[in-house]
């Protein structure tokens, strides 16, 4: 399937391609869309729905190119050694990304919520319009409406659970395609998107349950603000890693990836383990302290 | 599943570069998406200078007369953030996507498709930003974001329709950066020609790593703050909003934890070309190799811990501001190592003073100003006097028109015969440097002494006390832009026209470097096998 390893093997450069400039007029049209609606201009929806099919189309077929690049063999060592490279840095970025996200929850907890509070001596009281707030956490700061938070030990505990074993069956599945065992791959490819869907399941009922029982909601405040954009954004990337495995999975199903040479599967793999890692991150600092 | 053509799978068979505009829509080779950066940023250069020369129109006597105040506002922030992700960042990716796999010997970058996608988001960029000005005129929002370009909250979480678009633009340049990093990165890691060690990069490549690693570790908490103003200004979040517990000052910190690496994101690619242009006209190797990349790693990290020298006056703890202020000045030692060996390339050399070595020198004698009076600020207590006045203005217009400005000027008269093959006319080039050099300086030097007597900065109007050093800042500002007319006729000139003489493949005399070894203009395809290093 691959070619042999070639010394005299040229660098791979591709031909010119549509799908780049495809793909920066979707996230434009996405951007435009979302700037539209935020401010309640129903016309952003055409920007919005235009954007996404394009998205999906330029994504499926950029990615189609490429599978169809792999199997014609034009890949080489080299070559492979700049997707790995590409895709270390690109979870690195990501990983900046959340931990901005843990630095602001840092921030507002013990930083921002004390500040707020230390204004009740008489000198100080003038300088604040409320001098009797303060600080604890869950605060939902001084003007926001009292919410439960949801208890760690519930299904956050459960999800825990739920994508270690994901993570471990991930891997089943990568010695099983290592060692051949191409039944084993397909077992686990699936057990692991099954456990991703349970997780965000739960992860639904658990946000639903926030907004109709506990009174936790975007609006409560920095608690709710830091709990829902961190638990938020890590949905959507289990989310994204989830259909990276099925298109991996589907893959597999068409007979491609062979013990030696299976990068895709091999990224997507470091990308749900980077998930998994930021979920035990975010049980410990969100749910549990 | 495409099936992929034979031809596909030879790169060799096609060497002749494509016809049409597809060649630049689809581009997958390093010199035309380099050449659309750098066309996309002069572009911007010349916009972002407009909208300066709107500013000291405004500003050339007092009292209102060209522009609204609300009109004001919103043009300062354009001209800021115009300047900063469409002009000189671009230019500066232009030169690495051109130039480093010529220099380090590699057939192209190493994820061309991916680097398409990186420069064609920032057109899309640019247009959202500009937009709202658009849909005002059909009745729509109050015209683009009016917050200055560090976006402070409450007061960005607060004003009209157009800080969303320009947060959406954050987004997208930071989808672009990001990618254009990891290539960068990758193609420096991973195409070397064979032999090449990392210790034996062009210092430009080197400027590069750590420019790219400073956006890949930077970029995404703006992306990330971003995000978090839009939840705050429709969805009810109260990140940086007292009421709910929040803070508008970790926006602030948010911003400038980017927004001070930023600053050496956009000094380092024109500290990297400055060893090459200098050793180059002194005809000597460069000064103090290791010393510079070391230097330029110094720079990089510690940019990362000293953000908040820009919040001095926004009411942190003493013991914050007495950390910042001296992680700040420490980071003066680095960048005195990198004029050390500057000076020390030069030294004893058989200097000439073409074109691209004058703009160098210019770089060093108004970076020097930038950084001396950024000493200023950086002390926590005097700061509280220089801070929001026309000092900091002075003082960040020598730092980044004197640092990466000239520094880009320099870079474009060096590399132009090489990516041309004709030499531009040397006679325009000196006049646009001295008039660059002499008004810049009549420009920003009374910058400097209104600031000290206290005429604050982002407002409109001012007292009748500042107004003659304020004509002759607007008159110098005037003369500016006019130069820069100069430089476009003469690169135009260059590309376009055919009197220019025919430049070598070395095009300088004391030229080094794998780049120089090729023909001037270097082929569709370059090193496709790769050359041997010793």
């Amino acid at each position: 399937m691959s070619a042999a390893p070639d010394a005299h093997h040229p660098y791979y450069v591709p031909q010119p391609s549509p799908y780049p400039i495809l793909l920066a007029g979707a996230v434009f049209l996405l951007g435009l869309g979302l700037a539209l609606l935020v401010n309640s201009l129903a016309a952003g929806w055409w920007p919005l729905g235009l954007g996404a099919l394009l998205l999906a189309g330029t994504l499926t077929a950029w990615f189609g190119r490429v599978v169809g690049e792999t199997r014609s063999g034009v890949y080489g060592h080299q070559e492979e050694r700049s997707f790995r490279w590409g895709m270390l840095w690109f979870i690195a970025s990501e990983l900046v990304f959340f931990a901005s996200l843990f630095g602001v929850l840092f921030y507002e907890r013990n930083i921002a919520v004390p500040w707020l509070a230390s204004f009740t001596s008489r000198a100080w009281s003038a300088y604040t319009p409320w001098p009797h707030f303060t600080a604890a956490w869950p605060s939902a700061g001084p003007a926001g409406r009292p919410f439960q938070v949801v208890t760690p030990w519930g299904i956050p505990a459960i999800n825990t659970l739920i994508l270690l074993s994901s993570g471990a069956t991930v891997t089943w599945a990568h010695l099983g395609l290592r060692a051949g065992r191409r039944g084993q791959l397909k077992a686990g490819l699936a057990l692991t998107i099954l456990l991703g869907a349970v997780f965000l399941a739960l992860q639904i009922h658990e946000f639903s349950h926030a907004y109709t029982r506990l009174g936790l909601t975007l609006h409560s405040g920095v608690y709710g603000a830091t709990f829902f954009i961190l638990t938020g954004f890590h949905g959507l990337h289990v989310t994204i890693g989830a259909i990276m495995l099925s298109a991996i999975l589907l893959r597999t199903l068409k007979g491609d990836f062979s013990p030696e040479h299976h990068f895709a599967f091999e990224a997507v793999t470091w990308y749900w383990h980077f998930v998994d890692v930021v979920w035990l991150m975010l049980f410990v600092f969100v749910y549990w302290l | 599943m495409s099936a992929v053509k034979p031809a596909a799978a030879h790169p060799d068979e096609h060497h002749e570069p494509p016809r049409g505009i597809t060649r630049w829509l689809y581009a997958t080779n390093h010199k035309d998406i380099g050449t659309m950066y750098l066309v996309f940023g002069t572009l911007m250069l010349f916009v972002g200078g407009l909208l300066a020369e709107l500013i000291r129109s405004e500003l050339m006597t007092p009292a209102m007369r060209v522009l609204s105040p609300e009109a004001y506002n919103q043009v300062i922030t354009v001209h800021g953030l115009v300047m900063v992700f469409a002009a000189v960042m671009p230019l500066t990716a232009g030169l690495a996507n051109y130039l480093i796999p010529l220099m380090i010997g590699a057939p192209d970058m190493a994820l061309p498709r991916l680097n398409n996608w990186g420069f064609w988001l920032l057109p899309p960029a640019a247009i959202l930003l500009v937009l709202p000005w658009g849909l005002k005129l059909f009745g729509i929002g109050t015209g683009t974001i009016d917050t200055g370009w560090t976006m402070y909250a409450p007061l960005s979480t607060q004003s009209g329709p157009g800080a969303d678009f320009a947060f959406v633009a954050v987004l997208l340049l930071g989808l672009s950066s990001t990618m254009a990093s990891i290539n960068i990165l990758v193609t420096i890691l991973n195409q070397r020609a064979p032999g090449m060690t990392l210790m034996q990069v062009p210092l430009f490549a080197w400027s590069w790593v750590i420019t790219a690693l400073l956006l890949i570790a930077v970029f995404p908490a703006l992306m990330a703050g971003s995000i978090m103003q839009i939840t705050d200004r429709h969805f009810g979040t109260h990140f940086f909003s007292a009421a709910g517990g929040g803070d508008p000052v970790l926006w602030e910190h948010i911003f400038w934890f980017f927004g001070h690496p930023e600053v050496y994101i956009l000094l380092l690619p024109t500290a990297g070309v400055l060893p090459h242009v200098l050793s180059t006209f002194a005809r000597k190797p460069v000064y103090g190799y290791e010393a510079q990349v070391y230097s330029f790693w110094a720079i990089g990290l510690m940019s990362i811990v000293v953000w908040a020298h820009h919040m001095f006056t926004s009411g942190m703890p003493a013991a914050a501001n007495i950390y910042f202020m001296l992680s700040t000045m420490a980071i003066s030692i680095p960048v005195a190592v990198l004029f050390f060996c500057w000076f020390g390339t030069l030294w004893r050399g058989s200097m000439t003073f073409e074109t691209p070595m004058l703009f160098a020198l210019g770089y060093i004698v108004l970076f020097g100003i930038g950084g001396l009076t950024g000493l200023v600020l950086s002390d926590a207590a005097a700061d509280q006097q220089y801070h929001n006045t026309y000092f900091l203005v002075a003082h960040f217009h020598y730092a980044l028109f004197g640092g990466p400005v000239m520094g880009l000027f320099a870079a474009i008269y060096y590399y132009l015969p090489k990516m041309t093959g004709r030499m531009f006319s040397e006679r325009l080039g000196r006049w646009h440097f001295w008039l660059t050099i002499i008004a810049f300086n009549v420009v920003f030097m009374p910058q400097f002494l209104l600031g000290i007597a206290g005429m604050p900065r982002r407002i409109p109007d001012y007292a009748l006390q500042f107004a003659p050093l304020n004509m002759v800042s607007s008159l110098g500002a005037f003369v500016l832009g006019a130069t820069q007319l100069l430089f476009l006729y003469n690169v135009l000139q260059t590309v376009f026209g055919r009197s220019g003489a025919k430049a070598s493949d070395r095009v300088w005399e004391g030229a080094q470097g794998l780049e120089f070894t090729l023909p001037s203009p270097p082929p569709f395809h370059t090193f496709s096998t790769p050359p041997v290093i010793e």
